[in-house]
């Protein structure tokens, strides 16, 4: 079992009758000798950290290394002061609170999984887990779709980069997205072009971010912008289940976001010589932060 | 690269802020462990490029400590590493450092035995937490850690990779990639010997008494 993108994917699906995370373990017991069960086992510890991460994050005083961050998903979560609780309604407000949340244990140095990266960590489990809690999905409905998310990220990784270092933010978040929403329709009952056609809106939703961290560091605007990824997963899967498709195909979609990547500017790919770290506010933070 | 596993792209499993300046640091540090087997009485890190501008804040500090302590990326006692050092009568300073022409998250580790000799590794964070080992005790050679990977000092000589090749067949370790690196003519030279499964400690001890070889190291990196 192989592929090397969106369509590949979607033509296997259809050939085989096939699940996109049935396909991704065939090829992970193809890769590595594994087993099913093994590959299960190690998928759910992940789950167990996600879950950690956010259980901590709503309920303990986090604040990050610099000091920068911290405390904010716990505000979102426990707010009350919105009429009804809520202006994005309930199960919005969690997957805002929780993708943000799990960027506070990563920046005060709690374990977290990388999803696709550290400082984009906060959208799959923030999308999946606000999900689970909605709906009252078991835990392997949430591990298949994180096997699912993991197949899209794979495309991304072989065909562009998932590095804001490469590609800026949107390589980073905008490939978070893509996976959660893929994934969420999958796990919602559509079909495996819905997933794509959800993927393809989500990273075109965010092309041309650039990754402008404070100081250098995975704080701010890392966190925010998470929860808009979180968001941005949602609606992208929202539309794509109602039938609303991308005109541009993913693996096509993939192909513009490597070559926005390449085009940025150094600056603003995570070097924190432009954008919002070369503010006035930006530059003042990161000297206080050097000098402590 | 070899082909991505699904938990290369959701995953690494890690004590954050940051793959390339925490896990990555980590995993950097762990080499150390294992080329001093665990025998550290001073450590000196010399932090290059963005290491030294922002190691504070990623906690590359303390994912450096927890790697010279053998801790994996995903180890929570990272957070505690100085305090667990310092009560094993570690000691450690960071410096910063230009190392050259390297990579911008590159680290210079110089590790003081027990004895008072000294190992020193160079690596270098290359991104998702992904390492490239570029130094060990003066010697350029280049290693990920992303296979089980065992080092062998040796003596320059006709017919010891042989012998250390036939060690292994022996134990049906299968070999990936091998290198072999040296200073001068004759003198001592490093094998780098990537495989498919680890290397047990007989393996080891057999290799180590062979006549020619130096010592065995075998580093394992999550």
């Amino acid at each position: 079992m192989s592929f090397n993108s969106g369509k590949e994917i979607i033509e296997l699906c259809h050939n085989e009758n096939k699940k996109i995370y049935e396909l991704m373990i065939e090829r992970e017991i193809a890769l590595l000798d594994t087993t099913e069960e093994e590959i299960r086992a190690h998928m759910a510890i992940s789950l167990e950290i996600m879950k950690k991460a956010i259980a901590d994050s709503i309920t303990e005083d986090i604040t990050s290394i610099s000091g920068l961050i911290g405390g904010d998903a716990k505000k979102v979560y426990q707010n009350e002061s919105i009429k009804g609780g809520s202006i994005c309604g309930p199960m919005m407000k969690k997957a805002i609170a929780y993708s943000m949340g799990v960027l506070e244990v990563n920046a005060s140095m709690g374990k977290i999984v990388a999803a696709p990266t550290a400082g984009s960590s906060g959208i799959i489990p923030g999308t999946l887990i606000a999900l689970q809690e909605e709906y009252d999905l078991p835990d392997t409905a949430i591990i298949n779709a994180m096997i699912s998310a993991s197949a899209i990220g794979l495309v991304v990784s072989k065909n562009a980069t998932v590095a804001g270092a490469e590609g800026g933010c949107q390589a980073e978040t905008g490939t978070a997205a893509a996976m959660a929403a893929g994934a969420i329709v999958e796990m919602m009952g559509g079909t495996v072009e819905q997933s794509f056609h959800a993927a393809s809106t989500s990273l075109k939703n965010i092309l041309g971010l650039v990754c402008d961290p404070i100081a250098g560091l995975v704080e701010a605007p890392c966190e925010k912008r998470n929860a808009i990824g979180a968001s941005n997963a949602l609606i992208s899967s929202e539309m794509a289940l109602c039938g609303v498709e991308s005109i541009i195909p993913f693996d096509e979609v993939v192909g513009a976001m490597y070559k926005i990547g390449r085009a940025l500017p150094f600056e603003l790919k995570e070097t924190a010589l432009g954008g919002l770290a070369d503010t006035e506010t930006g530059r003042r933070i990161k000297k206080e932060i050097q000098s402590k | 690269m070899s082909e991505l596993s699904m938990f290369d792209v959701l995953g690494p499993n890690m004590i954050g802020p940051s793959s390339s300046h925490t896990a990555g640091a980590c995993r950097i540090g762990k080499v150390g462990n294992k080329m001093c087997k665990g025998d550290i009485s001073h450590v000196r890190f010399l932090l290059h490029g963005s290491f030294s501008q922002t190691y504070k804040g990623h906690g590359t500090d303390r994912a450096l400590v927890g790697g010279i302590l053998g801790f994996d990326p995903d180890d929570e006692r990272i957070v505690e590493s100085f305090a667990i050092a310092k009560a094993l009568g570690i000691k450690f300073e960071f410096l910063k450092a230009d190392l050259g022409d390297v990579h911008s998250n590159t680290v210079k580790i110089e590790i003081q035995k027990s004895s008072g000799e000294i190992v020193e590794v160079m690596g270098s964070s290359i991104g998702g937490g992904n390492i490239v080992i570029t130094r060990i005790n003066g010697l350029d050679l280049e290693f990920t850690g992303e296979y089980f990977t065992l080092v062998v000092p040796h003596m320059d000589r006709p017919g010891i990779v042989t012998k250390v090749t036939a060690a292994l067949a022996k134990h049906e370790i299968n070999i990936a990639f091998m290198k072999v690196y040296r200073h001068n003519r004759g003198k001592e030279a490093f094998m780098i010997i990537e495989s498919d499964n680890v290397v047990d400690q007989l393996t080891m001890d057999e290799i180590r008494s062979l006549d020619g070889v130096v010592n065995t190291y075998s580093i394992n990196l999550k």
